[in-house]
């Protein structure tokens, strides 16, 4: 499966969810803001959401501070 | 030919120089603005010409006051940015010098929202004074706003944002800077107002802790509607902490978006 991350391009053999994929990435899920497809995905639904190939995603890890 | 003086729109005569505008209105002026510059010399005004005329140590009338102080803006900003509404969640480091900088440019309306009181340690870079310790910061925050502008109307709401109340804080404005310091905070905001708003704009920061170089922040558009200024990875922590230079420039990285997307620009 084909990923498009931040602009990236990344092959995946499994398939994956986006809680998956965030655990893959070692991102904490309550510290990111997920956009599949142009959408900002609630993180409520990051558990039951099934990537596909070619899906396009902007991940943000937010950092403490301000 | 037609111009504005103190933003009256006036008649004056063709070939009417600066020094003959200044005798006739106001002969004390010692400050010559013409067009958002400082006039250095006399010299031949053109129609549609934008004339303040300044005298220093005067006390203008609060009427006067709002033309006077817009006097340096970029002529054409004022007027455009008035009628604009933000919200600022968080009232510390970032959200602190956003609110300031928007209320000196004159955005019309601010919604500030934070829970805490001010405390010793956010006075290294926020936007507090000592006799303002122990004070509820929005309240202290209000009181600074209006001795800047007293034009810019402040709302404000002592209370933690939450999913449950964030439409009754920010729905009615059109840009909403997210100013918190816990990153599960800031994810939590930006997910549910994108989500919930996908018209309305959200500029966040990420990434202003430290003393790395300056030119390290930027302001980089995530999607059409949501933009991050910061370094992206420079996390407050145990041996890196938050001081007034690089937070303030993250801040003022999120109020240049904020007033480039008032005017219809792109921040990035």
């Amino acid at each position: 499966m084909k990923l498009i991350i931040n602009g990236k391009t990344t092959e995946y053999q499994d398939n994956l969810t986006v809680q998956q994929l965030l655990q893959k990435l070692k991102l904490s899920p309550d510290q990111v803001v997920v956009e599949l497809n142009r959408q900002i995905l609630s993180p409520n639904i990051h558990v039951k959401t099934e990537l596909k190939s070619e899906d396009t995603i902007e991940l943000v890890q937010f950092v403490g501070g301000g | 030919m037609l111009i504005y003086l103190n933003e009256k729109l006036i008649k004056i005569n063709s070939g009417t120089r600066l020094y003959e505008l200044r005798k006739k209105y106001k002969a004390d002026a010692d400050l010559l603005i013409v067009n958002g510059y400082p006039a250095s010399s006399d010299q031949e005004l053109n129609d549609s010409d934008h004339i303040v005329m300044i005298q220093r140590g005067e006390q203008p009338s609060a009427e006067e006051l709002e033309i006077l102080m817009m006097a340096r803006h970029t002529p054409g900003v004022h007027e455009k940015i008035k009628q604009g509404c933000v919200g600022i969640a968080g009232a510390g480091g970032l959200g602190s010098h956003v609110a300031v900088a928007l209320a000196r440019v004159g955005v019309g309306q601010l919604n500030i929202a934070d829970f805490d009181v001010v405390e010793p340690s956010n006075l290294n870079r926020q936007q507090y004074f000592i006799d303002q310790i122990g004070s509820p910061k929005v309240l202290a925050l209000r009181d600074n706003l209006l001795r800047i502008n007293p034009g810019t109307k402040v709302n404000i709401h002592q209370k933690r944002v939450t999913p449950e109340n964030i439409t009754e804080l920010f729905s009615e404005v059109d840009i909403l800077v997210e100013a918190f310091d816990a990153a599960d905070q800031k994810a939590m905001l930006t997910n549910y107002f994108l989500s919930h708003f996908p018209d309305k704009f959200l500029v966040a920061a990420s990434g202003v802790a430290g003393y790395k170089a300056a030119n390290t922040i930027q302001t980089t558009k995530i999607t059409d509607h949501f933009y991050l200024c910061g370094d992206g990875v420079t996390a407050a922590e145990p041996g890196c902490g938050l001081m007034a230079p690089r937070v303030g420039i993250a801040a003022h990285h999120q109020a240049n978006a904020v007033l480039r997307l008032l005017l219809n620009q792109s921040p990035e």
